[in-house]
């Protein structure tokens, strides 16, 4: 199933590629100086339909990137991109380059082990692993081989669950089933789960749409704390959240990435008249 | 009911009326399917327990069958003592049978009186006798097996009021199964012939012993093959296959194969593993490989569909936090689908138990009276000694036949429970 084209299209051709459609050519500020990822013309076809189209974009250090835009444009599979987890989608199809700290992580030579643990996950529905929390916590770590033994493990999970702030509330019963969580405990075991193997950046597909808006704060306040170790990209709908979490926002529509900017630029006052149909309410 | 003409009147009504006046009709409907399921229930209900009582009735008398008291003495004359493998045991029960009744004379009462006892006392003396030779020279009273017109006779299947000739004990022999009766020397006991010994001519000896050891070693090689088999079979397919022609093209005739009648694969097992590789015949070795063939694709389709059944989520949760797909697989997704898998283990290695038409064709028809030891030995299964016993025109056979089905049923019913017993230790895991 793994028939991504892995070969890398030239970062020259960046500036060559012809648009067929001016408008829809990126505004703002897609690149940054020092980047951790860089993606450069990245196009995805699901069979025939072309999903994502040409979008170049960096990811910062230390910050929250949002992607926002309406359903379907394209923002949950570019995000996917960046760990490779389209790779078993039968008839996907990634073409362009993205690189994670200057290494192209869709070269045939790549193993999605590393990358993904380098590049952690956290996903749209809690899926907590039918098993109990301190297996869902412990089973990156163990196959990674990262904890020499048992006491260091419970060490990781101890203090992924505290980085989480899932700790206090589950402490006292690490042997029950993950699944036995409510929705937004469930969800911040995910993101321990995520952060247990020490990733350096953490994609985030839409994390808090399950959620209500208490469990939505904490996971915000979250993402807060954790900037300052990691990278992240967050994919959301909630404008309020993207302007809330994030330092730069990607706008995407119909799978073009329209507009790159800071968020307070972005929501105050966008360049591109598509981001601002939709940032008003008008598109979308 | 006055909504109904206005209803008429103006065909495009209020919304609710409309749907009021719909209302009874579908209720009716409702009520309707609700006694269609609940009768096909009862009906299926029905047929079971008249299949069940049936079987039940014709064959729990197969488990009591009636032994007569002999008085036998172990003459050492007869039996020498330093071989008592080669005496003659069946004159020692003849001797027993005539001291009982002193006053038959005649050769053809004689007959009558020695047909009493199965043929079978005669080696059960000569067991006993192997098993401890200090018997010889001494009394002892035995409980032997009675001829199975005597059982019949005595478990009221043949009608003693019929006139001599339509029965087939004659008079004298009544008498004397009378005075037997009276005397409390013969008596009905429990019948662990039938589960002890192999299959025989004579019905008062059959046993299923044979048969049973024969399923067992055929199943256990099905499982040991079709098991592990079918299910990297079912994970290749499943979770590691592209999607192209050829898997496609797999894919239909596994589906097909689950569809070709059984005695096909009979067919099959006997052109391959006996005529082309030279296995012998009869042998539960080829049995058990012929029965793997059969429930492959049974147990390769139930594990794709409760591989199926497994959430993506879970398989996106273990990649996002870097497994490789066969972490992914092993740890997360055949735990998940085990219980599915092991379903259909059961349902497949139940269909083996049963089945009879393909290993008619590699010989395990044929009568064999041992007990296999071995998956080379000759011997047949349950199934198929419930064929050859139901074929048997004596009527003893009649209930064992019964009794054998019994037997099977109560096999198919420990290895369902077996199935939930797995299935619920694999389920508590988390």
């Amino acid at each position: 199933m793994l028939q991504n084209e892995s070969g890398a299209v030239p970062v020259l051709a960046a500036g060559a590629r012809r648009r067929d459609r001016e408008d829809r050519r990126t505004v703002g500020s897609p690149l940054v100086a020092d980047p951790r990822m860089t993606c450069r013309n990245v196009d995805v076809y699901y069979g025939e339909k072309h999903a994502v189209r040409g979008v170049s974009l960096d990811i910062a250090k230390n910050e929250v990137l949002a992607l926002i835009g309406p359903s379907g444009c394209g923002k949950s599979t570019f995000i996917r991109c960046l760990n490779r987890m389209n790779d078993p989608i039968e008839g996907c199809r990634v073409t362009g380059d993205i690189r994670l700290d200057g290494a192209d992580i869709y070269d045939s030579g790549v193993d999605v082990v590393p990358l993904r643990a380098q590049v952690g996950m956290v996903f749209q529905k809690p899926n907590p692993f039918p098993k109990s929390i301190w297996h869902n916590v412990a089973y990156g770590p163990k196959i990674h081989g990262l904890a020499a033994d048992r006491y260091e493990l419970d060490g990781i999970v101890e203090n992924s669950l505290r980085r989480a702030g899932l700790w206090e509330e589950v402490k006292d019963r690490l042997d029950q089933p993950g699944t036995a969580l409510s929705g937004g405990q469930q969800q911040r075991l995910c993101i321990a789960r995520a952060l247990a193997v020490e990733p350096e950046i953490i994609l985030m597909d839409e994390p808090c749409s399950a959620l209500d808006p208490i469990a939505t704060a904490h996971i915000e306040n979250l993402i807060d704390e954790l900037r300052a170790n990691y990278s992240i990209v967050i994919v959301t709908h909630s404008m309020q959240q993207a302007s809330r979490v994030s330092q730069r926002t990607a706008y995407f529509h119909l799978g073009d990435l329209i507009e790159v900017g800071r968020t307070e630029i972005v929501f105050t006052n966008p360049l591109h008249p598509l981001t601002e149909d939709y940032i008003t309410g008008r598109f979308g | 009911m006055n909504s109904l003409t206005e209803g008429k009147q103006s065909a495009s009504g209020r919304a609710i009326e409309r749907v009021r006046r719909g209302l009874g009709r579908r209720h009716a409907a409702e009520r309707r399917f609700r006694l269609y399921g609940l009768a096909a229930v009862c009906l299926s209900l029905l047929f079971l327990s008249v299949l069940f009582v049936s079987i039940f009735r014709g064959g729990i008398g197969a488990f009591r069958q009636t032994f007569i008291r002999l008085e036998v003495f172990f003459d050492p004359d007869v039996i020498d003592a330093g071989d008592p493998g080669s005496g003659d045991y069946g004159a020692l029960v003849k001797r027993s049978l005539r001291g009982m009744f002193p006053d038959v004379t005649g050769r053809g009462e004689l007959r009558e009186l020695y047909a009493l006892a199965s043929t079978g006392a005669a080696f059960q003396l000569r067991d006993m006798a192997l098993a401890s030779p200090d018997l010889i020279g001494r009394k002892e009273a035995v409980w032997v097996p009675a001829d199975d017109d005597v059982d019949m006779l005595v478990k009221g299947v043949y009608d003693r009021r019929l006139p001599e000739s339509g029965r087939r004990t004659s008079d004298r022999q009544l008498a004397w199964i009378d005075r037997l009766e009276a005397e409390g020397k013969i008596a009905r006991r429990f019948n662990s012939l039938f589960f002890l010994n192999g299959d025989s001519r004579e019905p008062e000896l059959a046993g299923i012993r044979g048969a049973v050891m024969g399923s067992v070693y055929a199943l256990g090689l099905t499982l040991l093959l079709s098991f592990p088999i079918g299910i990297a079979a079912a994970v290749y397919l499943e979770e590691f296959a592209p999607d192209n022609r050829w898997t496609r093209l797999i894919e239909v005739n596994i589906n097909n194969l689950a569809a070709v009648p059984s005695i096909v694969f009979g067919l099959l097992g006997l052109a391959v593993f006996i005529n082309f590789m030279g296995l012998p015949r009869s042998v539960p070795l080829v049995g058990g490989l012929v029965l793997a063939l059969m429930t492959l694709p049974t147990i390769i389709i139930a594990g794709r569909a409760s591989l199926k059944a497994v959430p993506p989520s879970i398989r996106e949760a273990a990649l996002g936090v870097g497994a490789s797909r066969m972490q992914t697989v092993l740890h997360h997704v055949l735990p998940l689908a085990m219980p599915g898998m092991l379903t259909g283990a059961i349902i497949g290695m139940a269909q083996a138990l049963g089945e009879t038409a393909p290993l008619l064709m590699i010989g395990m028809v044929a009568f064999i009276v041992d007990v296999p030891g071995g998956w080379t030995d000759p011997s047949t299964v349950l199934p198929v000694q419930i064929f050859l016993w139901a074929d048997s025109p004596e009527r003893a056979f009649t209930e064992r036949t019964s009794a054998a089905i019994m037997v099977l049923l109560a096999f198919l019913i420990l290895m369902n429970a077996a199935a939930v017993l797995l299935r619920r230790r694999f389920e508590r895991r988390y």
